[in-house]
């Protein structure tokens, strides 16, 4: 049965290419979405620490800011 | 209207639902995937080359809704005036890019054992090849343009004149003769010419790349929020 699937009755490596080609597009494109997100996530923790006590309460007191620190460590 | 798309309110939403889309899409395509390449039935005429339409169909079709909504979107930025729908646009854009260019390379492998050709000028691949050139220029002119006024004036237009090729892509094969076969599916009709046992794979995979650009776009989306707020640190 693997032999079949495997083989696709002479088709396989049509089919397995044209499969393995959207697969790993969707794999690169995934990284590097997620390397895009991450290398911006961190210029903003970077940042936010180089605030001083009054300037970080400030950017702090912004719902979003708060959402983009509390989920670093989530994705 | 348009506040329930400000930054602020959806964040938190884009944010936390990242995950949760993740983990329904690995489920969706594996069940998908063992529906296309084992469960369903080949074809009597194409034998088990047809099971690359389960990729090929749903990219294509995911493209080229992608593209319209890129169009209504610059649409509306130009009407409205307002930078969510060019900031949701953006973020549409790079998994309709890579879904336009997966539908083109599929297509051509499919081609092969089918037509015995790699690649084929006719109506329907060509108009396509043009949509994965609209796809770059709106791509390379976000990257391009430093001025954010004029990257939204030249990024809109691009879709709005790429849009006018959508209907060319749907019609290519009522409109001349081309070696793509008419549609076997209207969304409109109940009558497909397609057997349930090929249409529920077909189904399946398009719902796991439709959930596969919504996770790409919810990434993209809250990399550049995250982007606008790295700029209003420094204004601090």
């Amino acid at each position: 049965m693997i032999i079949e699937i495997i083989s696709m009755n002479g088709y396989g490596a049509y089919v397995w290419s044209a499969f393995s080609f959207t697969l790993i597009s969707f794999t690169a494109l995934y990284f590097v979405t997620k390397l895009q997100l991450s290398k911006e996530q961190k210029r903003f923790v970077s940042k936010y620490g180089s605030l001083n006590t009054e300037k970080a309460k400030a950017a702090k007191s912004q719902i979003t800011n708060r959402e983009i620190l509390s989920n670093i460590s989530n994705i | 209207m348009f506040k329930f798309f400000e930054p602020n309110k959806v964040f938190a939403v884009t944010s936390k639902s990242i995950k949760y889309v993740l983990f329904l899409f690995i489920i969706v395509i594996s069940i998908g995937l063992v529906e296309a390449l084992i469960l369903s039935p080949e074809d009597y005429k194409q034998s088990d080359a047809v099971r690359i339409m389960y990729v090929h169909v749903p990219a294509a079709w995911i493209s080229l809704g992608i593209f319209s909504a890129l169009a209504l979107l610059s649409l509306g930025s130009f009407i409205f005036k307002n930078k969510i729908f060019s900031l949701i646009a953006k973020s549409l854009a790079p998994s309709g890019f890579v879904f336009s260019i997966i539908a083109l390379v599929t297509g051509s492998i499919w081609g092969k054992p089918t037509w015995g050709t790699w690649w084929a000028w006719d109506a329907r691949i060509t108009s396509m090849f043009i949509l994965v050139l609209f796809y770059g220029m709106y791509l390379l002119a976000w990257r391009i343009y430093e001025d954010n006024q004029k990257v939204i004036r030249i990024t809109s237009l691009i879709a709005i004149i790429g849009a006018v090729n959508i209907p060319i892509i749907k019609f290519s094969v009522d409109w001349w003769n081309t070696l793509h076969q008419p549609a076997s599916i209207n969304i409109l009709s109940t009558n497909t010419a397609i057997h349930s046992s090929m249409l529920i794979p077909l189904s399946i995979m398009t719902a796991a790349f439709a959930l596969f650009s919504l996770l790409i776009f919810l990434m993209k989306y809250n990399t550049e929020l995250i982007k606008i707020k790295n700029k209003g640190l420094n204004r601090l």
